[in-house]
């Protein structure tokens, strides 16, 4: 039996969770910028993942599969419209894409 | 039982490091193998927690599907490393770090409340991660949910299509 106790995981998801959301505010290359974002999605993942494994509930891997799906459908239209970007701007720069700026 | 917290140890250590190298490299491809390699290591402990197929879709959906469209668009679009890792103001930089860690600290703070979890994984682990008791669920509780997912996956290659498409004069 598992004798690893739930905090770890918990503890480990917290702190994958954070470095996403850094990513997600520091960088400047769109694609870094999803890639972060996906590293939060997957914290999420490992807590719903953990509790349903300690609580006998199998809802929390049907949400990590439907999370999955999510993701992929995110990942498909973000790079698609980054390609578009690129098509128009010649960047991939988020600081770059200032035209809706005033 | 010794092994285990090796395994998890060695795991949760690895994940950490390749989420941090994701998030600092200057080369986009460097970052894009590391997520790779951090989703392999996130799928080791799905294992640990007897989650058999949520480990097998994560290599096959996120390092398998995922990873090869993000290092497609980077090959495609054929970046150079940055010359700026991040955005030019710093103190947005220093906000975003010291939100970063004030979260960190909060969440442990909040997980190490005593609580009444079991500290054992549940008796019926094993049998709920395997496909066959998630593929049951999903076509009988979930079926409506599951459709929708498919209808979602479905707009979203449209819009894929439209957005990423070359313009025809």
């Amino acid at each position: 039996m598992n004798t690893i106790p739930l905090e770890f995981y918990l503890i480990l998801s917290a702190i994958l969770f954070s470095i996403g959301t850094v990513g997600v505010l520091t960088r400047r290359n769109a694609i870094v910028v999803f890639m972060s974002i996906e590293l939060m999605l997957n914290s999420v993942n490992l807590t719903f993942v953990s509790f349903s494994a300690f609580l006998g509930d199998v809802a929390g891997q049907i949400f990590v599969f439907f999370i999955m799906a999510i993701a992929a459908g995110e990942a498909t239209i973000g790079l698609a419209i980054v390609l578009a970007l690129f098509r128009q701007k010649q960047t991939v720069y988020v600081d770059e894409a200032n035209s809706l700026k005033w | 039982m010794g092994w285990l917290y090796f395994f998890f140890g060695i795991l949760s250590v690895l994940a950490v490091a390749s989420a941090i190298v994701t998030i600092s490299s200057r080369n986009p491809v460097r970052s894009a193998f590391a997520l790779i390699f951090h989703f392999f290591m996130l799928a080791g402990l799905y294992l640990t927690l007897n989650a058999q197929f949520v480990a097998v879709i994560q290599v096959l959906v996120y390092a398998g599907a995922i990873m090869v469209l993000v290092v497609f668009v980077i090959m495609l679009l054929n970046l150079s490393n940055e010359e700026r890792l991040s955005e030019k103001f710093d103190v947005r930089k220093a906000i975003a770090i010291t939100l970063g860690i004030a979260f960190i600290i909060q969440i442990i703070v909040a997980i190490l409340i005593p609580n009444s979890f079991n500290s054992n994984l549940h008796q019926d682990s094993a049998v709920i991660g395997t496909a066959q008791f998630i593929g049951k669920s999903l076509f009988s509780n979930y079926l409506v949910p599951f459709e929708i997912v498919g209808i979602l996956l479905i707009s979203a290659i449209i819009g894929a299509i439209v957005l990423a498409k070359r313009k025809v004069e």
